[in-house]
């Protein structure tokens, strides 16, 4: 028993050290590996052309989701690379036994979506999936982070990949939220705070009582953001929320199993001595409604805000410049009052039930703005189901705008979801780079509060003075 | 996929002297829709070189013929955003066996030494100061001696050292990989997966 006090992270990432390398990375075994049809078929080919196997295909999931349409999904697949990719997908996994929910299963969606609510993501697991945004799981107190393609091939072959254990942050956000500031504006506020690089090199635990009070939606959302300021991943202490959430999905331990499993994850949490390599601390109550004006999810504001002047920058300031000519935005001016032209709500950052209900109490008794074109994307067809019973979808149908089906759709853009060059967008995904969403399109990251609130107006709106 | 051997690179470089250069600049997301490793280097940095009519914009830097080699130098926090290794791989195979920045993103960084491209973090000043040598002369050649890791100007021997862990440099320098290493202990790996008390 070791007498040195120990965080979160380490105790998790501790537990799964199959062989430490000197002056290397240690050999790190992976629980759960997810796969999508992107990047894990150049994974597949170099299993054969070594010709080696899947170690344990029972801990790889597959899903489709990047590259698929969001309407008519049950037609076939029009492009025929992206047909030929979600072939390869279904193809690999059958051949090597792994679960595979195709495109029209009904547990189909976004990897980040359905892997939490079938239960697959714990708390105290290491898990993986050729995607940044698999530090969504670390709201579960888990371990996730993304990884490229050899280490697909990696996860596959042995179950393992080679990392070097990377620095601890903590960051405590205390306090109570304001009105229609939601768990997307406390992390576009803390990634404008450290910059969309601070965080490198670091692994993120979130603390404090604005994370305890937040639902699993929320912290999934949180966890999510992590890779935008740098970080590998995020995590959260799981509690009852968590273990409340967990319990009766398809894939959670049942019986004796849960009450062992429970009891492992009830000791998930930082030691009360333990120290991290650097520690940031803020406020609730300095949160207000996020967006960004930039090319990058650190260049984010309050609401009320004035786009920053390049003059007080400390740096980087033609690369400032270049952000702004792109976004057309001068500095110095509101964000308030912009004419929008594209509204989507969805993706792994903001594509489950939660933000939906959230957007459809702004919509609810108002109308879609005319020149606004709206794009709903649920996270999963188990989201898309939900927002049918609780009558989400009827609100939505009355103010003017369409559901579509479940994918990652314009937040990559990959599919026919593009928001058009010179565009604007705001967006509930995660990424506000350059072309982004489509060859020159103009994005601005917000909340579903945030994002409803355009699609009623046709212009960036403060979603406090709709609610 | 097997990679050539990296020992000591001089060559002239191509700069691109812009911060936070992401993945999805490096390759957009459209061109991820193969099922192959092929043709990644036709579509690097796809919208910054070509317009929308696939014509060269004259004023990006891989356009200009006066810049070539095989280093890229690029501003700081190269590689931010998604964990796509088509990004590793689509400057790989344009050429490039090297990057030059002072900061890296984790995982764009993981992934170019899985493949064999060698990323070299600088000094703000010392990248300030290829940047400058590099626009005052478009031969400038730099060295990087990776048993040595070191990263010279050859022009005036302004040196730098850099990091990187014995075992990546290793790997580098033989054209080893990863799961050669992981398939010669899968016992190991076997025997800790059945030890696991959850699996």
């Amino acid at each position: 028993m070791s007498n040195t006090a120990s965080t979160l992270f380490d105790k998790v990432w501790d537990a799964h050290v199959v062989r430490q390398i000197e002056d290397g990375p240690d050999v790190f075994f992976i629980d759960r590996h997810f796969i999508h049809e992107v990047t894990s078929p150049v994974a597949f080919l170099g299993l054969q052309a070594r010709g080696i196997g899947v170690m344990f295909p029972e801990h790889t999931f597959a899903t489709a989701d990047h590259n698929t349409p969001t309407i008519n999904q049950h037609l076939p697949v029009a492009d025929p690379l992206s047909a030929n990719q979600l072939l390869a997908l279904e193809q690999n996994s059958a051949k090597y036994g792994i679960s595979h929910w195709g495109l029209g299963n009904p547990k189909n969606g976004i990897v980040h979506v359905v892997g939490p609510e079938n239960g697959i993501t714990q708390p105290g697991m290491t898990i993986v999936c050729g995607d940044s945004h698999t530090s969504t799981h670390g709201a579960f107190g888990a371990i996730a982070f993304g990884i490229g393609t050899s280490e697909v091939e990696m996860v596959l072959s042995s179950q393992c990949i080679m990392q070097p254990k990377p620095k601890k942050m903590r960051i405590n956000v205390n306090g109570v939220l304001g009105k229609a500031v939601t768990p997307k504006d406390v992390t576009l506020y803390i990634i404008a705070q450290l910059t969309t690089a601070g965080a490198t090199g670091y692994f993120v635990e979130y603390a404090g009582d604005v994370f305890e009070n937040m639902s699993m939606e929320g912290r999934m959302t949180v966890c999510n953001m992590s890779i935008e300021m740098g970080a590998r991943g995020g995590m959260i202490a799981p509690d009852e929320t968590t273990f409340n959430y967990i319990k009766g999905r398809e894939k959670a331990p049942k019986g004796a199993d849960w009450d062992t499993a429970l009891a492992y994850w009830k000791t998930l949490k930082t030691d009360a001595t333990a120290s991290f390599d650097k520690e940031y601390n803020f406020n609730a109550a300095d949160i207000e409604p996020m967006i960004t004006y930039g090319t990058n999810p650190g260049m984010g504001m309050g609401i009320s805000h004035l786009i920053p002047k390049a003059a007080e920058l400390a740096g980087g300031v033609s690369t400032y410049e270049k952000s702004l000519k792109y976004m057309g935005f001068e500095e110095d001016e509101p964000m308030i009052g912009k004419k929008v032209d594209y509204v989507f709500i969805g993706s792994c950052t903001n594509g489950r039930i939660e933000d939906f209900r959230a957007f459809a109490s702004i919509v609810k008794g108002r109308k879609k703005a005319d020149h606004v074109t709206a794009w709903i994307v649920p996270g999963s067809h188990i989201v898309e189901a939900q927002i049918k019973e609780e009558g989400i979808f009827d609100i939505l149908t009355e103010a003017g705008f369409q559901l579509r089906q479940p994918g990652c759709s314009a937040c990559l853009a990959m599919n026919d979801d593009k928001i058009p060059a010179g565009k604007y967008a705001v967006s509930t995904s995660n990424r506000n780079f350059e072309g982004r969403q489509g060859p020159g399109s103009r994005t601005l990251l917000a909340s579903p509060l945030m994002a409803a609130a355009a699609a009623v107006t046709g212009v960036v709106t403060d979603p406090r003075d709709l609610l | 996929m097997a990679y050539d051997k990296f020992t000591v690179l001089t060559s002239t470089a191509v700069p691109l002297p812009i911060e936070n250069v992401d993945t999805d600049q490096i390759i957009p997301a459209r061109f991820l829709k193969a099922t192959e490793r092929k043709n990644f280097g036709d579509n690097l940095f796809r919208d910054w070189r070509y317009n929308n009519d696939d014509s060269p914009k004259q004023d990006f830097v891989l356009n200009n013929s006066i810049y070539t080699g095989k280093i890229l130098v690029g501003g700081r926090n190269f590689g931010s955003g998604s964990s796509r290794e088509h990004a590793a791989w689509a400057i790989y195979d344009y050429g490039f066996r090297c990057v030059v920045s002072s900061f890296f993103a984790d995982i764009f960084k993981g992934n170019s030494i899985n493949i064999g491209i060698l990323p070299v973090q600088v000094s703000e000043a010392f990248l300030e100061e290829i940047f400058r040598a590099i626009e005052a002369d478009p031969a400038t050649e730099l060295t990087i001696d990776l048993a040595a890791q070191t990263i010279t100007l050859n022009a005036n021997g302004s040196q730098e050292s850099f990091d990187i862990n014995g075992y990546k440099k290793n790997n580098l320098i033989n054209g080893f990989d990863d799961i050669d290493y992981l398939q010669a202990m899968k016992e190991n790996i076997q025997s800790f997966a059945a030890s696991k008390p959850i699996k």
